[in-house]
């Protein structure tokens, strides 16, 4: 398996995503740009990522403008053959502009942009991850039935909660219906998230917490469809 | 002819605004009370080559629903000017 990470004007966490996914995780990753849009090297075993951001300055809307870049046309396609799509913040706000991920990311409740460590759980596991958050727009939004489906087919990939792994009001940083920091469509071969998981693999960052994440969503089984 | 298109993209009714929320909090510190509500959106000017009005607004329509608006979060009204 190999990874290929998108650069677009105004991304700003691609270094750290390429950097982790190499050093730290050890995988092979190839660095794209948003406007090629050959994504022949990859089998649909790989993984294109998208990263965390300002793409295109998050003019009109964020990720709005990204949807259309050349690489996106093709990362779509790729995504449509069952090729796995990992989109971390803006890279989120991407796919669900892109409509591989259903719902939208609006601005944080509180109108502040929130840069901290937060707490996130699967539904059914018991480990609680220490991710980091920095976002301005992370408020998850969908329509009940929408939220009740995306539930309902356990594609809820982590919820917001306090250090003991508890979903409460006062864990959601941002407002996010139903604590949502994460999902996954329903193929299970498109991932979203807000948190940063690739800025927290390192001991010298003080925080491994985010391998936990790449081996649950790339390196084991992920859950199957109940 | 060439057309002036207005365009209003709003938050859909029944979702929190919390820009609209915290420039109404900012009116009320001015004294500004018979305010009850405040909703944010964009305005977008387009200026459209087109034959009739309605292929303008057709045109605009397009335009919003493909990228001005993101019907999971917004609405759109259009205005056409000559």
């Amino acid at each position: 398996m190999k990874f290929g990470v998108v650069v677009f004007p105004g991304s700003n966490c691609d270094r750290d995503m390429i950097e982790t996914l190499k050093n730290d995780l050890n995988q092979e990753v190839i660095t794209l740009w948003h406007k090629d849009d050959d994504l022949s090297m990859f089998t649909t075993d790989d993984c294109i990522v998208l990263p965390g951001g300002f793409s295109y300055g998050d003019y009109l809307r964020c990720g709005a403008i990204a949807r259309f870049s050349p690489m996106m046309q093709s990362v779509i396609e790729f995504a449509n053959k069952g090729g796995k799509v990992f989109g971390v913040c803006n890279g989120f706000q991407i796919l669900c502009e892109a409509g591989l991920l259903p719902g939208a990311l609006l601005r944080n409740a509180h109108m502040q942009f929130a840069c901290k460590n937060v707490f996130l759980k699967t539904e059914d596991g018991e480990q609680v991850y220490k991710i980091p958050i920095a976002h301005g727009e992370g408020r998850y939004y969908a329509d009940q039935q929408t939220l009740d489906e995306l539930e309902k087919n356990k594609q809820v990939l982590y919820y917001y909660t306090n250090e003991k792994g508890e979903v409460t009001t006062e864990a959601n940083p941002n407002g996010s219906l139903r604590n949502i920091a994460g999902i996954c469509n329903a193929n299970r071969n498109v991932f979203g998230m807000m948190p940063h998981p690739e800025r927290a693999c390192s001991d010298l960052l003080g925080n491994n917490d985010g391998r936990e994440i790449f081996n649950a969503l790339f390196f084991s089984k992920v859950p199957e469809l109940v | 002819m060439n057309y002036n298109v207005h365009i209003d993209v709003m938050p859909l009714k029944d979702l929190l605004d919390p820009q609209g929320k915290a420039v109404l909090g900012g009116l009320g510190n001015l004294g500004m009370k018979s305010i009850e509500d405040v909703r944010i959106g964009k305005h977008i000017m387009l200026q459209v080559e087109a034959g009739s009005p309605e292929e303008a607004k057709s045109i605009a329509e397009e335009a919003s629903k493909k990228l001005l608006a993101n019907p999971v979060m917004e609405y759109f009204e259009i205005h056409v000017q000559r």
